[in-house]
């Protein structure tokens, strides 16, 4: 069952078109990672998906409520950390924690002194004096002691420091085993690797891929090291192979998933004397995507 | 310690390079725009004795400081009525001048870039500081020069050098008073406020000596001010001792500073709250909370300015005998007393200025939305209306409750100073007029709000011209119709004029139209941030 869904969302800016078109689904129970280069657009869709900025067109469902008309209804369930927190500098962070709560529905103590001892936050500061990773805790606290059904999180990690970032990974992996939905904003892949089940890739305003990592993984190439007895400059002409090589006799190329098998079965009668396959990291997976756009961004200027 | 404080000098003038011309304009123009104005109006020794005796009562002695009141000339006059609340002026700029370089740059991290740089401890606090001194020199001699410039008999060029030099030696002090205060406090507010404390309380000083006990009035560097007696006895031993007060000061500022991480103050902040109390947790709570010191301190200045207004109906007709240029601003025909004239003016600059709170407690949802915190609300179970009433509720009462603050104000001094006073009813019903007037502005601004932030600053303008019009409007012989292009100039003016309930049920309609369009704006656009 679909907890977020969203179809074919647009948004523009006076002539600036920031989102093209959106396509996304978090579903019941699963952690859903949202990633993408700066200016992608990420934060863009979750304003969108808070009502705090209307749609140019498409459609955007939470709870199966439109996000735009029944935000309230909506916001009751839901809990939202921004990746960037303003607060109110002669507030304390306690009473801001809080204001939050009630501003929901409701304040659980007991669960909210949890939470500052967990982050160990110091409730008693005004807000003018913290630090940019206190601030952020201070939106954490109160977005992990309500009781919502969906957290959606925006780049909410950004300013905190390993260990609080601990904390923050098992808080969001006990809110999954209580079958909530998370929908989380991150440039830290280890955190999205560790946490998300499914991913969503985002570049200029448009979902340039979505899957579990598996599959993404499954999509890209094996990077292959290979020495052998006879030449492999034939090995150019089978499909699935990019980036041929010969350095020293070492042979280096990358090779399609689903050409794997053909591939070894030719080299197999060369004499292959070493053989060394690493399968994509993370970052390779990811960089694949930024890159692009950088290299676009160049050939535009 | 010191090094490269000149090229942040000179980076600080780059970067004032539109704020100083816009402190040092205004206030050379404010200074030699009223001598000339004197002139005209009273041109006869007869009439300058008329107003002398209307302002020697203690309100005004308390207000302006002492004067020469024995030989008012228009250069006595000018120094009497003119140099204390400009030097306060010339005082408050200083202090925001120094706040903006020390605390402002400090609190937003741009001092700690600098800090890295091979700069010197106390180099941005001397550089902000002659800066500061600098803006006041040339103050000094702007408006020195000007004055002198005027032509005016009384006023020769001793005396006129003299008082541009106070106001100068003022804004030094001041500057000096800043340094020492902000290293108390570990925000700029807090900075700004303590030194601004100080200036009022200087002022507060001098006036209680000045009205009582002469020896306090030397106390304070505002007392000094007045002591200098320019254009009259034209001593010059104040200036040096208000330079020396603003160099001393900045030495223990300094000396302080030195003492001082970067970004805390001298004063420890006290722990605060872990719990909220109840009242904060709601739109309307926190609204209120954001906003109450300014509500305070604006209600407290407006009761103060209808005190002051209020005593000076004791000597009115004195005031106003024999002089035409006055008469003229009085809008009644001559079958009422001065007093009833002169009171709808009166009320009509108060009520505008009662204007400008209301007003930017609905403009203050604009400036939550720029910070990025109106997100937090409406990213829970708040709706945008909500938010919204929030502010515009705070503005209808705020606007309710200085209006009747202003009304008890009047009354109070009236009934003190004037033999047959007005009775509260018809000083209330006089001022309550206004309200659907204010109304309307705050219908406006929330239709700006509401629709297109960015046009606030036309609103602004629109009340400038509201109280421009309507303030000097008989005065300049201005058409009728340019009046009522406002809401104020369609108010009935009692109690000259009978009450009109028509025009008020109109305004008060159109204000309720307004705060619908506002409404169904507000929901339907994009939040910034
Ligand atoms: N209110 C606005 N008006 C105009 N343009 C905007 C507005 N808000 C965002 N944009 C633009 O939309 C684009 C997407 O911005 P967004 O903040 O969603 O990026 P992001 O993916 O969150 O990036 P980051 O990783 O840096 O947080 C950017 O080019 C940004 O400049
Ligand atoms: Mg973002």
């Amino acid at each position: 069952m679909s907890v977020v869904h969203v179809e074919q969302l647009q948004k523009s800016f006076g002539s600036f078109v920031a989102l093209k078109s959106i396509d996304l689904t978090v579903n019941k129970g699963e952690v859903f990672g949202f990633i993408g280069p700066n200016g992608a657009g990420k934060s863009v869709t979750i304003r969108t998906l808070l009502g705090i900025i209307r749609a140019s067109s498409g459609q955007a469902h939470i709870f199966g409520k439109d996000v735009w008309t029944d935000a309230v209804d909506i916001h009751r369930r839901l809990a939202y950390v921004p990746g960037d927190v303003h607060l109110w500098p002669n507030l304390t962070g306690g009473e801001v924690i809080d204001l939050f709560g009630k501003l929901r529905g409701s304040i659980d103590r007991s669960k909210k002194e949890e939470m500052i001892e967990r982050f160990s936050l110091d409730p008693k500061k005004k807000c003018r004096t913290y630090s940019k990773g206190n601030r952020q805790k201070v939106a954490l606290v109160a977005a992990f002691s309500s009781n919502a059904e969906l957290y959606i999180l925006d780049e909410p990690t950004s300013g905190l420091d390993p260990l609080m970032e601990q904390v923050f990974q098992q808080c969001v992996q006990e809110i999954k085993d209580q079958g909530k939905s998370v929908l989380l904003s991150s440039h830290i892949l280890s955190e999205v690797e560790k946490l998300c089940d499914r991913i969503g890739i985002i570049r200029e305003g448009e979902i340039i891929e979505t899957g579990t990592l598996k599959e993404m993984r499954h999509l890209t190439r094996i990077q292959m090291t290979v020495q052998a007895d006879q030449s492999l400059t034939m090995l150019k002409n089978v499909p699935g192979i990019h980036d041929l090589a010969n350095t020293d006799g070492q042979w280096t190329f990358q090779a399609d998933n689903e050409n794997l098998d053909e591939i070894i079965r030719f080299l197999a009668p060369l004499g292959v004397k070493k053989l060394e396959s690493k399968p994509p990291a993370l970052e390779d997976l990811f960089m694949r995507h930024y890159e692009n756009q950088t290299r676009m961004d160049n050939s535009n200027v | 310690m010191f090094k490269n404080t000149k090229t942040l000098s000179a980076f600080m003038f780059k970067r004032d390079r539109f704020l100083i011309p816009i402190w040092v304009i205004g206030l050379v123009f404010f200074s030699l725009i009223v001598p000339p104005t004197f002139d005209e109006m009273f041109t006869t020794e007869q009439e300058r004795e008329a107003i002398a005796e209307t302002m020697s009562n203690p309100a005004m002695t308390a207000l302006v400081g002492q004067g020469d009141m024995d030989n008012y000339t228009i250069g006595a006059m000018t120094a009497h009525q003119m140099l204390l609340l400009t030097a306060v002026v010339v005082g408050l700029m200083s202090i925001l001048l120094m706040n903006r370089h020390i605390r402002t740059d400090e609190e937003a991290g741009r001092t700690e870039m600098l800090r890295a740089l091979p700069v010197g401890r106390l180099a941005t606090i001397t550089a902000a500081f002659i800066n500061v001194s600098l803006v006041n020199v040339l103050i000094a001699l702007l408006v020195g020069f000007g004055l002198y410039t005027l032509n005016i008999e009384s006023m020769g060029l001793e005396g006129s050098l003299l008082y541009g030099m106070v106001l100068g030696g003022t804004g030094i002090a001041f500057a000096g008073v800043a340094t020492v205060c902000m290293q108390f406090f570990e925000n700029s507010g807090g900075a700004i406020g303590s030194s601004i404390a100080m200036l009022f309380a200087f002022y507060i000083l001098r006036a209680i000596g000045d009205v009582n006990y002469e020896l306090l009035s030397s106390l304070s560097p505002l007392g000094w001010v007045m002591q200098s007696e320019v254009f009259t006895g034209n001593h010059w031993w104040p200036v040096l001792a208000l330079i020396i007060t603003g160099v001393c000061f900045m030495v223990l500022g300094g000396l302080l500073s030195a003492r001082r991480d970067l970004g805390s103050g001298l004063l420890r902040a006290t722990p605060g709250k872990t719990e909220a109390s109840n009242y904060l947790l709601s739109p309307f709570g926190l609204a209120i909370r954001l906003q109450r010191t300014s509500i305070f301190f604006w209600a407290l200045g407006l009761f103060i300015l209808a005190l002051s207004y209020g005593s000076v109906f004791g000597d009115l007709e004195a005031f106003f005998e024999g002089n035409d240029m006055l008469q003229q601003m009085l809008v009644g025909d001559h079958a009422q007393s001065i007093a009833e004239q002169f009171l709808p003016m009166i009320l009509m600059v108060i009520s505008i200025l009662a204007t400008v709170p209301p007003m930017m407690n609905v403009h203050r949802l604009y400036i939550e939305e720029k910070k990025n915190r109106v997100e937090h609300l409406l990213s829970r179970a708040v709706s945008r209306p909500q938010i919204l009433l929030s502010y515009v509720t705070i503005a209808t009462l705020n606007g309710l409750i200085l209006l009747s603050l202003s009304a008890i104000g009047m009354w109070s001094a009236i009934s003190i100073v004037m033999d047959d006073p007005l009775s509260l009813s018809t000083l209330y019903q006089a001022t309550m007029v206004y309200y659907p007037a204010m109304l309307l502005m705050v219908g406006l601004s929330t239709v700006v709000i509401g629709l297109t932030p960015k046009l606030k600053i036309v609103l602004w303008l629109y009340l400038l011209y509201a109280f421009i019009v309507l303030y000097l409007g008989n005065l300049l012989d201005l058409p009728d119709w340019m009046g009522y292009l406002t809401p104020f100039g369609h108010v009935p003016k009692i109690p000259i004029e009978e009450i009109s309930v028509l025009p008020l049920l109109v305004i008060s309609g159109l204000s309720l139209l307004l705060f619908i369009i506002g409404f169904i704006g507000y929901r339907k656009r994009d939040i910034e941030g």
